[in-house]
């Protein structure tokens, strides 16, 4: 199996989470999904300031065969986007937990962070 | 490749390798009530020669009358070449190429078509073609409301100088999906929509404004005022263009300040003859940002992997059957045929010939303005530059008056108080480059007898 940090939380749908910087959290999709996926050719990121609850579709990343959703993992307020994944989405694959990371979002309440899987449970859900 | 439906043996093939007896079982789930059984209006089969004999009776009832509708539909030459290569079995289907990659010529075809409608609109991306100038625009204007994250409005802005027939289609298209089509008067003088009149909207949030160039009562825009104020507003610029006015007006790329963000249109005057209605077709280009938002298909030219070129259809993460109901519109096809002759129809003119063809229009409809505007009573009803339409104020009924010249064989133009109650007795003539001289002062003539009469 792909590369599941232990340091990160996750969403059974294939996005990470960062641990709290802040109030601030920041969101990418796993090794195993941009895997999955296959080179992305173009990633359809948030507005800054848009405010999502946990679970709803905030962003979209498209690759040379389907083109999917992305979960908001948390509920919370947009407060930055990747804007390097612009001209870049292959960063995606190259670097999914560092330089692809996707957006940044201030959390409406830390507690939700205990629902995300952590790298045991996303193995499991991923392997599923 | 064969592309000839399933033989009989398929079809019994098929049907043992699924285990069904024959196909009527594969209907069994639909309860019997809602079935509608045989077709019981359908008159009896004819032999070939018998639909020809009844056809040319048919044809013969519509007479050989001399055109001088346009409205949305143009009596232009096609040459003999266009439908002679058209027709040709290679290319001859209504469809998108299904197995794409299969039908390289297919997709070259319309590459080409792509690429000519780029350079005629001045934009940087054309799809492979919709179904006609109206919906088109209804595509336009969801493809707006879509691309256009800076607006949470879903409001449009209509000008009513645009075709009436185009806003009852994309009132249609969209009324069910909470999109407000927000209607904007035209300059009673000028028949155009005044920029002063879009102060009212200044500041306010819109998805997208519509500019129609020329537009229906063939007066010309001032499309870089209305191009720069939707920008300044934050709402997109929808052109919607005749393709043989942009050999000789601004293409909408170049509109204004940064150019129109959509443009889309009837392509029928581009070698589709006049055939109650259609088959025409669409066009849609925009600019390379909004492109993941186009709908329909894109042909794109790759490099296989001995370094041939090939064509294949591109961006496909965008449509239905990879996107599923998240498309970004349930048009999965574009009008194949139509789209080959216009592409060989602007080959044979080329830019030169397309700009003639321009050219004599606008000199034909000025040419017959002026002869028709010496009867007594006739006189032009807007006092705008035109293209190759006029609306002319008559000093009788409208549609007694057009109903006299279509006996004498004499289609004198279009009666716009249907659409425009408020006009009175308005006509809308047009002359195509086909019109000559004495068609045009055969009409004067017919004109003038029925007027003193």
């Amino acid at each position: 199996m792909s590369d599941v940090p232990n340091e990160l939380k996750y969403c059974s749908t294939h996005e990470w989470v960062s641990s709290v910087d802040d109030g601030v959290v920041t969101v990418g999709i796993t090794d195993h999904a941009q895997d999955q996926l296959g080179d992305l050719v173009f990633v359809e990121l948030p507005e800054i300031g848009q405010a999502f609850e946990a679970k709803a579709e905030c962003a979209v990343v498209e690759s040379v065969k389907a083109a999917s959703d992305i979960y908001c993992p948390v509920s919370g307020e947009v407060t930055e986007v990747n804007e390097a994944l612009m001209d870049s989405p292959e960063l995606v694959n190259d670097d999914p937990y560092g330089d692809g990371w996707l957006f940044k979002v201030r959390l409406t309440d830390e507690a939700e962070l205990d629902n995300l899987l952590d790298a045991d449970g996303y193995h499991a859900a991923a392997d599923a | 490749m064969p592309f000839i439906p399933h033989t009989e043996e398929d079809v019994r093939e098929m049907l043992v390798a699924i285990g069904a007896p024959d196909i009527e079982a594969l209907f069994d789930e639909i309860p019997a009530n809602l079935r509608c059984g045989k077709l019981k209006q359908l008159p009896q089969a004819m032999s070939e020669m018998e639909v020809a004999g009844l056809m040319s009776v048919r044809a013969n009832q519509d007479g050989q009358p001399v055109c001088f509708i346009g409205a949305g539909a143009y009596d232009h030459h096609i040459p003999a070449a266009v439908w002679q290569l058209a027709s040709r079995g290679e290319f001859y289907t209504a469809y998108t190429p299904y197995q794409a990659e299969a039908s390289q010529g297919t997709l070259q075809v319309l590459y080409e078509f792509q690429s000519m409608m780029a350079a005629l609109t001045g934009m940087d991306v054309s799809n492979a073609s919709l179904y006609d100038g109206a919906t088109s625009l209804g595509e336009a204007v969801l493809m707006a409301v879509r691309a256009n994250r800076k607006s949470k409005s879903r409001r449009i802005l209509m000008p009513r100088s645009l075709h009436p027939a185009y806003r009852r289609v994309v009132q249609t298209m969209v009324e069910s999906q909470g999109i407000e089509l927000v209607e904007l008067p035209f300059d009673p003088a000028g028949g155009h929509t005044d920029p002063a009149t879009l102060a009212a909207f200044d500041g306010q949030d819109i998805a997208a404004l519509v500019i129609p160039q020329p537009n229906y009562f063939g007066v010309l825009e001032e499309v870089d005022a209305l191009t720069d104020w939707a920008h300044a507003n934050k709402a997109l610029a929808i052109a919607v263009v005749n393709p043989i006015a942009l050999a000789v007006l601004s293409p909408p790329g170049e509109w204004g300040e940064q150019g129109a963000d959509i443009c889309c249109g009837e392509g029928q005057p581009l070698g589709a003859p006049l055939s109650s209605g259609g088959p025409y077709f669409g066009f849609m280009c925009c600019a390379q940002k909004l492109v993941r938002q186009m709908p329909g298909r894109i042909v794109g030219r790759t490099c296989d992997l001995d370094g041939k070129v090939g064509y294949t259809l591109t961006l496909q993460a965008r449509e239905q059957h990879i996107r599923r109901s998240k498309a970004t519109s349930n048009i999965c096809t574009n009008q194949g045929l139509m789209a080959t002759a216009a592409t060989i129809h602007m080959a044979l003119l080329g830019s030169e010939g397309l700009e003639r063809v321009a050219a004599a229009c606008y000199a034909n409809t000025q040419s017959l303005v002026q002869k028709l505007t010496t009867i007594g009573g006739v006189e032009p009803l807007f006092n705008r530059p035109v293209f190759h339409e006029q609306a002319l104020r008559l000093p009788i009924s409208a549609d007694g008056v057009l109903s006299q010249l279509s006996v004498m064989d004499v289609l004198g133009g279009l009666d716009l108080s249907r659409d425009y109650p408020e006009l009175g007795d308005v006509i809308l003539v047009c002359a195509t480059e086909k019109r000559t001289e004495t068609e045009m002062h055969d009409f004067q003539q017919k004109l003038q007898m029925i007027l003193t009469c």
